[in-house]
């Protein structure tokens, strides 16, 4: 699965908000982009300052006909290079390689309504989730969080398409999202979906269960970019190659640049995918993930290789 | 025990405290499992409707507290009942299914349909592991199957019971057992 990939050209690049971009992605060949429901994310490769980056981005619209993908990114303050090269670098005729889409965070198809809860550029999938729901003609309401209504991707856009469903909540107007006064009233069978901030995920669920709500009706997607950090080797016992996992990069990264084919969906420690065996570590593991539950993370012989380091000097991985 | 992941696996009764009501469909004697999962819990019975198919003239279970009681002769009017209950019902509410096989396939089919999965449902199977099966080939419906291969009882074609599971459905998949060679049956199995 991580190896089907697509060339698309990219037809539009628009300044959404002063932070974020917007990309339309048609297929370069003519030849078809596989369908995407709403939720999915496609992996894009960026050839960025001579580095190879892969990163996740949720389609912002579902394309059920395989037409174009379209995804917003914003401009992060931490940028590994990825974020800056696509606002700094990218022009409107460059083509870009795209994963086929994974879809890690689905509509449950047979629920009886839809609470949509997003926050910030969170806003990606969900926005793609109100338009399919939209279309179905299904029931659903979508609550957005921003710092200002200038700051916000597409609040026009979705206030425009959405109505009376919507309710945009800016905190520089001082209106706060109330997630306690949303749930408890919602019909059973409803589902809830939140993507944003981990804080807001958290926030979003505490008031959820609080109100009885059971866990299969929660769904959040948790990606985060890989934040770097020291330097460490790592030796992969199997194709016997060795490497230095650089302070800017990921250690699925540094396997892919020493040409080393290695399992992945998400690339945001969310899907488990990259879940790889630990043969030896002289330091700690420097869990990232949301995956790997405490117990695993104790056990250490485990480690999901898109978001976690080391902290020490080498990591032998059956890889 | 086969490998076919859609087959249901019936558990047991557990009404969650944190669930802000709880609602139960039971059939018959599965009335006891509730009974005995709520004991000593009149504080989730309080917020609790219990829905149960039973004759008409028998006597409220004893156990049931402050729960709302509501006792339907068959079970197409419990299941009707149920319906309505979930309809008005709002999320924090836990449902509750106690009953034969085939009650459990039907009465869960209608709570999925609303889009109830996973922990906000829970079930526990009481009396025999009949099975409710639909007949691929015409699409009659049998209830309380109990042997495999069987006649279907609307087309007449020998059918084996599949461990494939629908759960829009509710019901199991039965497939001609002798096409091949027809008349010529494996050996007939309980459930």
């Amino acid at each position: 699965m991580s190896a089907t990939r697509y060339t698309v050209r990219v037809t539009e690049a628009e300044a959404v908000t002063p932070h974020v971009r917007r990309l339309r992605l048609e297929p370069a060949d003519g030849a078809a982009l596989p369908p995407a429901s709403a939720g999915a994310h496609t992996v894009v490769t960026l050839e960025a300052n001579g580095r190879t980056l892969r990163n996740s981005y949720s389609l912002t619209a579902p394309s059920l006909a395989g037409g174009a993908y379209e995804i917003a990114v914003l401009r992060s303050p931490t940028s590994r290079g990825g974020s800056r090269f696509v606002h700094e670098r990218l022009r409107e005729g460059d083509t870009l390689s795209v994963s086929a889409p994974v879809n890690l965070f689905p509509l449950h198809r047979l629920a009886r309504h839809h609470v949509l809860v997003a926050g910030g550029i969170g806003i990606t999938p969900i926005a793609a989730m109100a338009e399919e729901l939209s279309r179905l003609g299904a029931s659903y309401e979508l609550h957005y969080a921003v710092r200002s209504e200038a700051a916000g991707a597409f609040c026009r856009d979705l206030e425009a398409r959405h109505a009376s469903r919507m309710r945009l909540y800016s905190s520089e107007r001082q209106e706060r999202l109330r997630v306690r006064e949303i749930v408890p009233h919602q019909p059973l069978g409803s589902h809830l979906y939140v993507c944003g901030p981990q804080r807001m995920i958290d926030a979003v669920f505490a008031d959820a269960r609080a109100a009885g709500w059971p866990e299969a009706n929660l769904h959040a997607e948790r990606f985060e970019a890989p934040a770097g950090g020291d330097p460490f080797a790592v030796r992969l016992a199997r194709s016997g190659k060795s490497t230095t996992v650089g302070e800017h990069e990921s250690l699925l990264e540094a396997i892919e640049r020493i040409g080393v084919e290695a399992p992945y969906l998400c690339r945001g420690g969310a899907c488990g995918e990259c879940i790889c065996d630990v043969i030896e570590a002289d330091g700690e593991l420097d869990h990232r993930d949301h995956f790997l539950s405490p117990e695993e993370r104790r056990a250490g012989d485990k480690i999901m290789i898109c978001m976690s380091r080391l902290k020490g000097r080498e990591l032998v991985l059956d890889l | 025990m086969s490998e076919i992941t859609s087959r249901p696996i019936w558990g047991k009764l557990d009404p969650a405290d944190q669930a802000s009501a709880h609602l139960v469909c039971a059939e018959g004697h599965g009335i006891e499992a509730v009974v005995a999962a709520f004991a000593g819990r009149d504080g989730l019975l309080s917020r609790a409707t219990v829905v149960h198919v039973a004759p008409v003239g028998a006597a409220r279970p004893a156990g049931l507290g402050g729960a709302a009681y509501h006792r339907h002769p068959s079970r197409a009017t419990a299941l009707t009942a149920f319906r309505a209950h979930l309809a008005r019902a709002k999320m924090g509410t836990q449902v509750h299914l106690a009953g034969s096989e085939a009650f459990l396939d039907e009465a869960s089919a209608v709570a999925v349909a609303c889009g109830i999965v996973g922990d906000g449902l829970t079930t526990e199977l009481s009396g025999p592991a009949t099975r409710r099966v639909q007949c691929v080939h015409c699409k009659g419906m049998m209830d309380e199957v109990a042997v495999t291969p069987f006649a279907c009882s609307h087309c007449g074609i020998n059918l084996t019971v599949r461990d494939h599971y629908s759960r829009r459905l509710g019901a199991f998949m039965g497939v001609c057992a002798d096409a091949e060679a027809p008349g010529v049956l494996p050996a007939a199995s309980r459930f």
